[in-house]
């Protein structure tokens, strides 16, 4: 028996609307899925893989018994947020479940979705305040998914947690990053209101640093929680960077955001009937892509300098590692032109435009270097293979940088940030960092670990 | 005598740990007349039985040999001057003879003994030896032998004197410490010594006295398994002889002792508490029972009387029995548990003698009868010649039968007779009956828990569960397959989890406790296809006083299962006669207080009259709780020591108890029976099936894992397994251990009852089957196996040392982890000279470089392939080990499934063949095939255990391999049937190494404690290596409870084997080999220090291939192709010989390195240097006794070939006379010495076109006769064959007729020629029998073709091929577990259905004209051909009538798949 590759609304249907574009798998079919976890002796997929180290066999279990209610339990037991990762995860899990050895994984994300939302629709997701208040405080700055995990972990033990968030909504990049059509915002919404029911206060729209300062907070309360993300998106620094409708990937996502839910009435970057370049092939410009064309964007290519992975796991990261190899979203398969080994020289303007506005973009094919496991080391352009990729509207998706010095919470705490740039936790000054700001960017599931392992009781 | 200086507790050896067997016989003029024939017909049996014994490390110097006869009054009158005195004026003159060894100094201390009992010291006599004729070892400890008369001076009846010289001898044995008497008896007395046979009239010239005379001569052979010269473990004892071993003989002396105090007789009155203790300390289970035969016949019961009541036959409902024997057995059930075991016992009241046998009818016991009244009984057959012309019957005493000698009336009564007779001296059926206490609806159907199945219910459910401990492991791996299939749940790869000591997660104090099991000296048995003999019924309410017999002895509660319900225990709460106390375990402040408490409680309840105390945890009185365990210890001593026990039933309700060997060790430590109310409770509403099926699963998979712990050790009945603590301890100190579990071997220390007290916290998951994050830790974890993997495949030593720096740095999960190297710092990668490890004797041993130590390339021969048969591995996996291995030099192992022929000779070659339980696949060639034969006796996954190859794994290639049909279940039966003792052992290790004699043969042997004295024993089967299992290694699937609960870590059997060989001189004759989850250098480093020569490897060999530990081996679903037999999952498979050779390789370099550092030029150097080790810092164990070494570590193993292959029948006989042109045929004696006439031959033809050779033997054959018989070979035997005829026949004719051709005077059919156990594991050839053979007939049978013309029980057990042609009755549990082949059965009675295990097969006609009638034709008339068997040739003159009575037994298709 194989994985059910049918999860996506008809592209036709989903690529014009911004509703979740993945179905939840019927309760037969994840029978049928679960049922095929072998409950292995070593279970890499719970012990090795897994960053909350969620008890997937034993989950996999309830719910090929059809216990939905135990698989709750179980899935909760580790797990605080679990239909954002259900939605969002790229699933370790299954890339190290041992089926997976022959790209069979049994299908755990999903599996994980319909327990939680499940559990939602049958009212047993209720808030579980804290039996007896500890009597400590602490402000968690940054509610995104380590401020909230930090947040609803502290809380479970009693403490009292204020959650300072400089935007308008709690959620971070699950909310202003990742595009509706994966991650539909009032399943924030629904989380936020659990939350508060356990007695955590949010404080949204005042940023601590600007608007308070930290320093203060550190004085107000026994304990802080920096948890602001890695705020800065790495630029392409090449000539034309000045040029109109260059934008930060994000400055695209978040615009797209904030419309759906309502925050803004227009859309501050529109790619309705634009040519659109996105420069990075991860999964940021992925978003981007199905965002562009979500707004009726005339063409969509995106490129990357990288060469293009192989088309199954690579032999340099074998199984049970997460895999080097080719990966195809919903939106790729919506219309997408992919290409590799491009390196962008420069952005070219619209002479005619009134404004200075990006035309194309000059890139040039590479040739990379590799390692003698296989990985991409260095490259060396190719000679006379420039091109011009024309593009009306650029979106740069390179990754981020992680957390300037400049950021005045750095300051105001006095906190110490190693050479790449990651805050470090003071923990004498009851000052802990957690996610991507005390790691580097990386994936919502490793956030949510990090929030969760706070060593504060 | 006191020998205490040689049995003293030294290092992880204890006295108790001994075991003997051997061979047994007796001889008897059933005239009654005395004469000195039949003290030289005893020597002679002695002599014939020979082989049977053992040897030392000096070859002069015998285990023992002795005899038990009539007091030859003329011959002492004429030697002993007062004697001659008194009987010349009385020829009647009574005196008894007391045999003496020692005593000197003593001898005042007997003498007033004797006056004070007014009695008469007549004279004592130094009994005439010669210490030339006996071994060095025997005459350097040698005691002075006297005899001593004895006069009674108030003589009452005769039995009066007799009782009061047993008196006596029971005062002198507690007054005298240096003495020990062999018999002292009017009627009896007993010559024996440390002897061989041989020289037993040598020695004692008295015996060669012609007026040295006796009616009859009750004989011994031993064989033990120790080498200290000791003379009075020498056999008879005062009333019987016993080949075999008694399982049960912890229980049956704690259950003794606990009577001891009730106990009451008017015949001693008063005198009866200068007898007790009944069994003196520290005696052999022989020696007991002995003590315990002779007080119930002192007290008055007849010799067959007691016998019966000791060593009961089965009598469970599938025995068709009468109801009077039956009421008879239930009646003594409640006064004596069985004394359970293999057991031949010949035994004597002075009067008469009688034999008998165990339920199982594991030793054999033959008996000829001359038509001159000679009667001959022994462990073989042929132990006396006898002319064909004077013999009137031919004999063997059956499963449970006994056979009585009146020489009085000159009669034999035989089994059926005597036990009528008994069984209606007193009305045992009305007393039944009339006494039995009814209880209305105990027992009737299952009710299951009422608790509420809402939310709040199941909260409530679930922290309880979670106050007792319980994981989400204990619902879903070990309840739900209970419950809902009512089998206890399997797992495979054994157990790579912490030891619960060790672990960090708080464990139930069970967790603590290991199940011990039989290997070698007595045999595990089957309680699934055998579950006849099995009960688990038990009492409340029995009387103490064993020594009367009253209607009140049976006013009892009965219960069928020690499992109870909720009901169940309402019900017996409320018995009005029988007054119930409940006791809480719930407890504020200490835990010693409460357990002082709670044990002072129970003993008040019980003086007020309770007969039933329940200890409960049910209703929660406060937060901290005794543990049900120590409970039941702490109440179970104070009722033994205040003399109540017997009478009063433990009931155990509690939370705590949820798997089976929780169960197990409850009951093990005196519970009557256990509530387990939250398992009841959980299964309400748990699984899909209803409640009460739920729950009635549940009871069912406990007591058959019950049956199947007691199975184990070769125990068949609860009640005897009740308080015998059969189990070690792993991790629990000397205080807790002394305290509440005496007689239980904790060979490390550790725990101690405030570390109890305070230990109490609950991880939900679990991980102690399944790894879970934060659960029980595990060697395996992922990230090790990912580094292992890449690190082999990529061949990155860096990365190895990774993998092994974070087993050896940070699991400390084995008690290996506790130890570190003798003055160095850090377990790796010790700065080197920075500390130099010094020797016990100072001497700093200073680091080598690595240049002077050993190669990698001699190391990695150290390193051997654990067996892991084809059919559990894919052929894929299986050569690719094979291949790895034969190219490193080393061997790898086949496991037990038999080998592709193909490979044999090529480097695919397994160079290990294992002959297991099942001999699948065991032909000459495979055995030939070889450089290593390797016994398996047990596996550290489950030993005691037998297994079961599905049918559905069993495809067309693993079937052509095993010799089975595609889809046949292939049953591994738990014992070898060709050894349930130790001497049985050696026969079979003579067997192979005739077969082959250029393999050296290797034993396996599971750790436990007293597996030093086992290897001891097998060291003098003359084995070449001996390997100790850890008992968390082995792949194979097995029931979960026994992966976890049986069997002890490596490090303690290794020691204590290495220790013990040492301590009998016998180191020089094996090598030791170790396996069980070894995984790094520092691993095999220290395992050398402990005194192991070479390395086996399991697991770690299969990760090195790709495995990744997903431990679904027995689903066959196997991920990376390894364990399975599937083509599209065998595909995947990915291993490369060269990843297993880079593991050895990498692991031999990091061996070098601690050599090295440690200043060791090789593993032969660091072999035994215990003292190169230490607990490491902080350590809470006590090493002391595993790290003791002993003088002789140093000694170099040379061979234990056994000298007189050469001298071999075969080699003598037969090999020289093959011809290379035409067939030879051949003329032949033989006689019982003759053992495994036929293997070396075969062995010798194999691969050689050798024209057929016929031979025609005249005499008695020796066991194994025909053993591995190759196709070409023919054998005719006019006589009479031993046991195990035809063993594993690959081709060859065996046929077997007596030799008296006037059936008017001799019929065939009614006679036994052929002994048990015949055609085990036969894969094709025929054997033709023209009479009646033994128990288990055809057993394991793959594709011979049988005639005999009646068996015994167990017929055709396990057949998965072939044919049997039985001509006349077959015994009980015939075709039990039969999964193949075809039987056809003349059942003249029509009762073939009651004496057939039905579970497997079924019963059908022989229709006229079918092929099975042609079949069944062409068979008995090739029988008459060659055996001239008259009733064949009368069945076929009769054919019409005959054939309807026919039955043909076949397999049913489906056959069920459960363990």
């Amino acid at each position: 028996m194989q994985r059910i590759h049918d999860i996506y609304r008809p592209t036709e249907e989903r690529k014009h609307d911004f509703k979740e574009v993945e179905r939840i798998l019927s309760a037969d079919e994840l029978k049928e899925q679960t049922g095929r976890c072998m409950n292995c002796g070593q279970p890499f997929c719970h012990a090795y893989a897994c960053p909350l180290g969620n008890l997937v066999p034993d989950q996999n279990r309830a719910v090929a018994q059809g216990d939905w209610k135990r698989a709750y339990e179980l899935l909760s037991a580790n797990s605080d947020f679990p239909e954002f990762t259900s939605r969002i995860c790229p699933a370790l899990c299954e890339a190290s479940c041992v089926h997976g050895l022959d790209e069979e994984a049994v299908m755990i994300r999903q599996s994980e979705k319909r327990i939680i939302e499940t559990a939602f629709a049958q009212g047993w997701v209720v808030p579980h305040p804290p039996k007896e208040e500890n009597g400590k405080s602490v402000a968690v700055i940054g509610a995104g998914p380590a401020g909230l995990s930090a947040a609803v972990t502290l809380r479970r033990k009693g403490w009292a947690v204020t959650v300072y968030e400089k935007r308008a909504e709690i959620g971070g990049l699950l909310r202003y990053g990742i595009p509706c059509f994966k991650l539909d915002k009032s399943i924030i919404d629904r989380r936020r209101a659990i939350l508060e029911a356990e007695g955590i206060d949010f404080i949204t729209g005042i940023e601590v640093g600007k608007d308070i300062s930290a320093e203060w907070l550190a004085r107000r309360f026994d304990s802080v929680v920096v948890a602001i993300g890695t705020p800065a998106a790495r630029d392409l620094k090449i000539p034309g960077r000045e040029l109109g409708g260059i934008h930060l990937a994000l400055e695209f996502l978040e615009g797209q955001n904030k419309f759906l839910t309502g925050e803004t009435s227009s859309l501050p970057i529109d790619a309705k009937g634009k040519n659109v370049l996105v420069i990075g092939g991860g999964d940021t410009g992925s978003d981007c892509v199905g965002t562009a064309i979500r707004q009726g964007a005339a063409s969509v290519t995106q490129i990357e300098i990288m060469p293009k992975p192989p088309d199954e796991r690579d032999a340099s990261t074998p199984w049970p590692l997460w895999p080097y190899m080719l990966r195809t979203s919903s939106s790729h398969k919506e219309g997408c032109e992919r290409r590799w080994n491009l390196n962008s020289l420069r952005f070219i303007g619209n002479a005619a435009s009134p404004v200075a506005a990006v035309a194309g973009v000059e890139v040039e094919t590479v040739e990379w270097e590799f390692s003698p496991e296989g990985r991409p080391l260095k490259f060396k352009a190719v000679p006379d293979t420039k091109e011009i990729i024309k593009a009306d509207l650029v979106f740069l998706a390179m990754g981020f940088t992680g957390v300037p010095k400049e950021n005045p919470i750095v300051s105001q705490l006095g906190l110490q940030q190693t050479p790449r740039t990651a805050l470090m936790s003071d923990p004498a000054r009851n000052i802990h960092c957690v996610g991507d700001c005390a790691s580097g960017a990386s994936l919502v599931v490793r956030a949510l670990a990090s929030g969760k392992s706070i060593p504060l009781e | 005598m006191n020998q205490q200086s040689k049995f003293e507790h030294q290092g992880l050896y204890r006295r108790e740990f001994e075991h003997d067997a051997c061979g047994v016989g007796m001889v008897a003029n059933l005239s009654g007349e005395a004469s000195h024939e039949i003290v030289v017909n005893g020597m002679t049996i002695l002599k014939r039985l020979m082989h049977r014994g053992a040897t030392g490390n000096d070859p002069e110097t015998g285990d023992g040999a002795g005899l038990l006869m009539r007091i030859p009054k003329k011959f002492f009158a004429a030697k002993v001057t007062p004697l001659r005195d008194r009987m010349s004026g009385n020829a009647s003159f009574p005196f008894g003879v007391a045999m003496i060894f020692g005593g000197e100094g003593e001898e005042k201390i007997v003498e007033d003994t004797v006056r004070n009992n007014n009695c008469e010291v007549l004279a004592w006599r130094d009994v005439p030896t010669n210490p030339d004729a006996i071994g060095k070892d025997a005459r350097s400890v040698m005691p002075r032998i006297r005899q001593l008369f004895i006069g009674a001076l108030d003589l009452g009846s005769e039995s009066a004197f007799e009782r009061r010289l047993y008196i006596i001898r029971r005062e002198i044995e507690k007054a005298a410490k240096n003495l020990y008497i062999c018999s002292c008896s009017s009627r009896t007395i007993v010559y024996k010594g440390l002897l061989l046979a041989t020289q037993m009239e040598k020695f004692y010239p008295d015996l060669s006295d012609p007026d040295f005379i006796s009616p009859f001569a009750l004989v011994h052979q031993r064989y033990s398994t120790n080498t200290f010269p000791s003379w009075e473990l020498a056999h008879p004892f005062r009333a019987l002889a016993h080949n075999g071993e008694i399982n049960a003989l912890k229980g049956n002396l704690n259950a003794l002792a606990a009577r001891e105090p009730s106990l009451a007789s008017p015949l001693f009155g008063d005198e009866l508490k200068r007898l007790l203790p009944i069994v003196h300390q520290g005696q052999s289970d022989s020696a007991s029972l002995d003590n315990i035969f002779e007080m119930l016949v002192a007290a008055g019961r007849d010799a067959p009387h007691a016998m019966m009541m000791l060593i009961p036959q089965a009598w469970g409902a599938k025995y068709h029995m009468g109801h009077d024997v039956r009421a008879f057995y239930e009646y003594h059930s409640a006064l004596m548990e069985p004394w359970d075991g293999p057991a031949a016992v010949a035994f004597t009241d002075g009067i008469g003698i009688g034999a008998t046998l165990d339920r199982n009818g594991l030793r054999p016991a033959r008996w000829t009868l001359t038509n001159d009244g000679l009667f001959v009984l022994a462990s073989e057959t042929g132990v006396l010649d006898i002319a064909p012309e004077r013999i009137a019957r031919h004999g063997r005493i059956k499963p449970g039968s006994i056979l009585w000698l009146d020489l009085e009336k000159h009669r034999i009564l035989e089994d059926a007779e005597l036990k009528n007779f008994y069984a209606r001296r007193r009305p045992y059926r009305r007393w039944i009956n009339e006494n039995h206490i009814p209880v209305t609806g105990l027992f009737t159907e299952i009710v299951p828990s009422k608790c509420p199945h809402d939310e709040s219910g199941k909260e409530a459910l679930l922290r309880e569960r979670q106050r007792f401990g319980w994981t989400l492991e204990d619902m879903e791996l070990l309840l739900r397959p209970m419950a809902e299939t009512g089998h206890e749940p399997v797992g495979a790869m054994g157990n790579d989890a912490a030891l619960a000591c060790l672990s960090k997660r708080s464990h139930t104090l069970f967790d603590h406790f290991h199940q011990l099991f039989a290997q070698v000296t007595n045999p595990p048995i089957d309680p699934i296809r055998e579950e006849l003999v099995m009960s688990i019924m038990t009492y409340i309410g029995n009387q103490g006083n064993i020594l009367a017999e009253t209607p009140e002895h049976a006013r009892l509660v009965k219960m069928t299962r020690p499992v109870l319900t909720d009901d169940e225990l309402k019900r017996i709460r409320n018995i009005p006669d029988f007054p119930a106390k409940t006791l809480s375990m719930y407890f504020d402040g200490k835990l010693k207080a409460a357990l002082d408490a709670l044990a002072t409680d129970a003993l008040k309840a019980v003086k007020d009259g309770a007969k039933i105390i329940v200890l409960s945890d049910r209703s929660a009185l406060s937060a901290k709780r005794i543990p049900s365990l120590l409970a039941v210890a702490a109440v179970n001593k104070v009722l033994t020591d205040a003399g109540v026990r017997p009478s009063v039933g433990i009931i155990v309700e509690s939370g705590e108890v949820r798997e089976i060997h929780h169960f197990a060790v409850l009951l093990g430590f005196g519970a009557t029976a256990i509530n387990p109310w939250l398992a009841f409770a959980s299964l309400y509403d748990f699984t899909k099936c209803d409640s009460v099926t739920a729950a009635a699963n549940y009871v069912s998979a406990v007591c058959k894992g019950l049956m199947k712990i007691m199975s184990k050790m070769g125990i068949s009945t609860l009640r005897s397994y009740r308080s015998a603590r059969i189990f070690e301890a792993v991790g629990l100190g000397p205080k807790i251990m002394s305290e509440y579990f005496g007689g239980v071997v904790s060979p490390v220390g550790g725990l101690e009852l405030e570390d109890i007290e305070n230990a109490q916290d609950t991880f939900l998951p679990g991980g102690e089957y399944r790894a879970r994050k934060g659960g029980v830790e595990h060697l395996w974890t992922p990230n090790r196996i990912v580094d292992f993997r890449e690190s082999v495949r990529h061949d990155d030593f860096a990365r190895f040392k990774r993998y092994t720096d974070s087993i050896d740095l940070e699991s400390g999960v084995t008690l290996r982890s506790q130890l570190e190297f003798n003055g160095r710092a850090g377990s790796t990668n010790p700065p080197v000279g920075s500390r130099v490890p010094r020797d016990s004797d100072g001497r700093a041993a200073s680091p080598l470089a690595a240049a002077d130590v050993q190669s990698v390339d001699s190391i990695v021969k150290h390193f051997i392939g654990g067996a892991m048969s084809l059919g559990s591995l894919s052929p894929e996996a299986h050569e690719t080990i094979a291949l790895a291995l034969n190219g490193l030099g080393t061997m790898s192992n086949s496991g037990e499934g038999g080998e592709n022929p193909e490979r044999f000779g090529t480097d695919k070659n397994s160079a290990i063949k294992q002959v297991a339980s099942g001999r699948f696949g065991v032909t000459i060639e495979y055995l030939h095939s070889a450089k290593d034969l390797q016994i398996k006796l047990a596996q550290g996954a489950k030993p005691g255990e037998g297994g079961q190859l599905p049918a559905h794994k069993v495809d067309e290639f693993v079937a052509r391999l095993r010799h089975a049909k595609p889809g046949t279940t292939l049953i591994s039966p738990p014992p070898h049937h060709d050894i349930y003792s130790i001497e049985d052992l050696a026969q079979l290790i003579y067997d192979l190494k005739c077969a082959n004699p250029k393999a050296r043969i290797s034993v396996k042997l599971v750790s436990e404690a007293g597996v030093g004295t086992i290897a001891a024993g097998v060291a003098k089967a003359h084995a070449d290596v001996v390997i100790i299992s850890g008992y968390d290694g082995g792949t194979g699937a097995a029931p979960l409870t026994s992966m976890k609960h049986a069997g002890l870590p490596w490090e303690v059997g290794l020691a204590e084997a290495h220790q013990t060989l040492i301590k009998n001189n016998l180191r020089h004759r094996v090598k030791l080999q170790v396996d069980g989850q070894l995984r790094t250098g520092r691993d095999i480093v220290i395992a050398a220090m402990l005194g192991a020569d070479e390395f086996a490897f399991g697991t770690s060999m299969l990760v090195s291939i790709g495995c990744i530990q997903c431990r679904n081996c027995n689903l066959n679903c196997c991920p990376v192709g390894i364990a399975t037999q599937k083509p599209e999952l065998r595909h995947k498979f990915a291993g490369k010989p060269e990843h297993l050779q880079r593991y050895f390789r990498f692991l031999a370099e990091e061996v070098r390195e601690h050599l090295a550092a440690l200043g060791l030029k090789s593993l032969a150097e660091a072999r035994g240097r215990a003292d190169l080790l230490k607990a490491k810092e902080g350590s809470r164990f006590d090493f002391g006794d595993v790290l003791q070494r002993l003088s002789g570590e140093d000694v170099i193993v040379t061979s234990n070939a056994k000298g007189d292959l050469d001298a071999n029948y075969d080699a003598r006989e037969l090999i020289p006379s093959l011809k290379t042109d035409g067939e030879a045929i051949l003329d032949r004696m033989i006689s019982n010495c003759d053992r495994s006439v036929g293997a070396m031959l075969s062995g010798h033809i194999v691969g050689m076109r050798v024209p057929p050779v016929t031979v025609n033997f005249t005499g008695v054959a020796g066991q194994s006769f025909g053993a591995f018989l190759a196709k070409s070979i023919t054998f005719n035997l006019v006589g009479e064959a031993n046991d195990y005829v035809g063993k594993s026949l690959s081709g060859g004719i065996i046929t077997i007729r007596p030799p008296s051709p006037d059936v008017r005077l001799f019929k065939p059919d009614e006679n036994t020629i052929a002994g048990n156990v015949i055609a085990y594991g036969a894969t094709s050839g025929k054997i033709f029998i023209n009479g009646l053979a033994g128990e288990r007939f055809g057993i394991r049978n793959s594709g011979a073709t049988l005639v005999a013309e009646g068996i015994g029980d167990h017929g055709c057990e396990y057949m998965t091929g072939g044919v049997a042609v039985i001509l006349g009755p077959v015994g009980v549990n015939f075709a039990a577990g039969m999964t193949g082949g075809i039987a056809y059965v003349y059942d003249e009675t029509a009762t073939l259905d009651l004496n057939s295990n039905l579970d497997s097969v079924d019963l059908f006609p022989v229709e006229e004209g079918s092929a099975e009638e042609k079949e069944l034709l062409s068979l008995l008339e090739e029988h008459v051909n060659r055996t001239c068997s008259p009733k064949a040739k009368a069945l076929l003159a009769d054919w019409p009538n005959v054939r309807p009575k026919f039955t043909k037994v076949e397999p049913t298709k489906a056959v069920g798949t459960s363990a």
